[in-house]
């Protein structure tokens, strides 16, 4: 803060502090030349004005809170000046992260002075709840799955931040995957699912194949395949006019549509033959699907939970899926 | 000595003029010196300014009225910090007109949802919130997916914002001061938004928001 501002808030608040001292103690004088509780000489509608003084509670009181304002002041500070506490609510000057935390850790080191209200709050729940996560972190993802309390948290963290899409209940909706049925696109295990859960996974994506299978027909052939796949019946014809064209398919899906994690690939492309849809499974959504194509994202969530949070939160999808 | 007291009770116009004036001193004192400061007038180091697309997304945002029932203002408490991310500062806001700080949530704060989740949620979200949210009390938004822009005034937007911002500007890599959009990019404004929905352009923005401070 510049000596400019600085002295311009000191010469505002406390010349309205001593504004308004004055003012008061003038106000508390007697100018009428009338004696108080006489009659002020004059009267409207039969009411006649008394010379009364300022009520002595009030003018009392209005005392009181200047004096109050002027130890305020010394304790948060005023202008540039921090007080005698050194207050502040947070660290508002920073212009990256990095910077925040080099700040937050200066204070903890207690050699600033200064008493940052936010970083003391965090600094009191990493005392806490620091060595619960901790303590997850040191365990393995499948032996959290079976302890109730560490899923209890990861319950938590779950509906906090995944719900929305996941639902909460971790069934997904139509576009968003199902967590519990066992099927996955990018892996069940532990360690990919941590792994989608850190960084994400942005689906290669298909793209819209209408023109490339020859139009409308090719779409409903292609379609009537893919429903064949899981055992459901079809227009035979159609299916086998389909088999015909799922050659372009199968770079992504497989020869037999047993989707790319069963390829070991890590492209999301769903298994066709388990009659579990992502994006519907009516005759309808699938030609859709293959009409316009789809690309599922999920997004990456180590910058916004960290590590810590993101093990205890895959323990819990990890155990949806066990049973 | 004399009754003081008689001409301000008799004289309007001057009750009114210290009326004013004993009022203005808590805005003085508080809010003036934040227009000069260097903590409220400085770009945090990662701030971009808003694409052409973006910048139509916001105005879509404010004429919706999201501002209404969201904020983009994470205060300084865990309790924000733990659902939301790192407390907003000035810095990220100095090329905000106007700002969209909101004063109540209805929904929860927006200032760092992007990335959050994916295009896909947000489209499926603004359609019917219900799809996705069963417990939501937000209105769908369908028209969005329907209505194109023509970007016809894109391009003032942009030079709008020029001017806005011409006292706390963009840097270049060199560290001079440069206008937040170049000539180029006003115009080509036009082209950037035309025929594309106006789903587009607000789920453009909400991606956006909250990656400035990294």
């Amino acid at each position: 803060m510049s000596s400019f501002w600085n002295i311009w808030i000191w010469v505002l608040t406390l010349g309205c502090l001593a504004g308004c001292f004055i003012i008061l103690r003038y106000c508390l004088k007697n100018f009428a030349g009338v004696e108080e509780g006489e009659s002020m000489g004059h009267s409207f509608d039969g009411i006649e004005e008394l010379n009364n003084p300022l009520p002595k509670w009030w003018s009392n009181f209005f005392l009181a809170t200047i004096i109050w304002a002027l130890f305020y002041i010394a304790w948060f500070g005023l202008g540039a000046w921090t007080g005698i506490s050194g207050w502040r609510s947070s660290n508002q000057g920073i212009l990256n992260i990095a910077e925040s935390k080099a700040k937050t850790a200066e204070y903890l080191a207690k050699d600033s002075g200064v008493l940052v209200q936010y970083d003391r709050e965090i600094a009191r729940a990493n005392e806490k709840y620091g060595p619960i996560f901790d303590a997850y972190a040191a365990r393995s993802i499948e032996d959290l799955a079976t302890d109730a309390e560490a899923l209890k948290v990861g319950q938590r963290l779950f509906i906090q931040n995944c719900a929305q899409c996941h639902g909460s209940d971790a069934r997904g909706t139509t576009g968003f995957p199902n967590l519990a049925d066992k099927d996955w696109l990018y892996g069940g295990t532990p360690e990919q699912i941590k792994e989608t859960i850190m960084h994400g996974r942005q689906a290669v994506g298909m793209m819209a194949w209408e023109d490339a299978l020859g139009g409308e027909q090719g779409v409903k052939d292609v379609a009537a395949y893919v429903i064949s796949l899981s055992g459901r019946s079809v227009n035979a014809d159609l299916a086998k006019a389909g088999k015909a064209k799922f050659g372009i398919c199968a770079g992504c899906h497989g020869s037999d549509g047993q989707g790319s994690l069963a390829l070991g690939l890590p492209m999301g492309a769903p298994n066709l033959s388990d009659n579990v849809w992502l994006y519907g499974g009516s005759k309808r959504a699938i030609e859709e699907s293959i009409k316009y194509g789809r690309a599922g994202v999920m997004p990456p969530w180590s910058n916004i939970l960290g590590e810590e949070k993101v093990h205890v939160i895959s323990a819990y999808v990890y155990s949806l899926s066990q049973d | 000595m004399r009754n003081k007291h008689e001409a301000v009770e008799k004289n309007v116009g001057l009750f009114f003029l210290f009326t004013v004036l004993a009022i203005s001193i808590g805005g003085l004192v508080e809010i003036t010196p934040l227009f000069f400061q260097k903590e409220t007038t400085t770009p945090v180091d990662n701030l971009k300014p808003y694409t052409a697309l973006q910048l139509e997304g916001r105005d879509i945002y404010i004429r919706e009225g999201c501002s209404n029932c969201h904020s983009q203002m994470i205060r300084p408490f865990r309790a924000e910090t733990e659902r939301y991310g790192h407390y907003s500062v000035a810095g990220e806001h100095v090329w905000e007109h106007p700002f969209l700080w909101g004063s109540k949530r209805t929904g929860p704060d927006l200032a760092r949802v992007g990335g959050r989740y994916s295009d896909d949620w947000h489209i499926a979200h603004l359609t019917d919130p219900r799809s996705v949210v069963p417990e939501s009390n937000m209105p769908a938004y369908n028209w969005l997916n329907k209505n194109t822009l023509d970007g016809n005034v894109t391009a003032k937007k942009l030079e709008t914002f020029n001017w806005l911002t011409r006292n706390r500007s963009h840097k270049d890599e060199n560290g001079n001061a440069i206008p937040l959009y170049s000539q180029a990019e006003i115009d080509g404004a036009k082209d950037a938004v035309q025929g594309k929905t106006e789903m587009t352009a607000l789920v453009a923005y909400l991606q956006s928001l909250g990656h400035a401070l990294k």
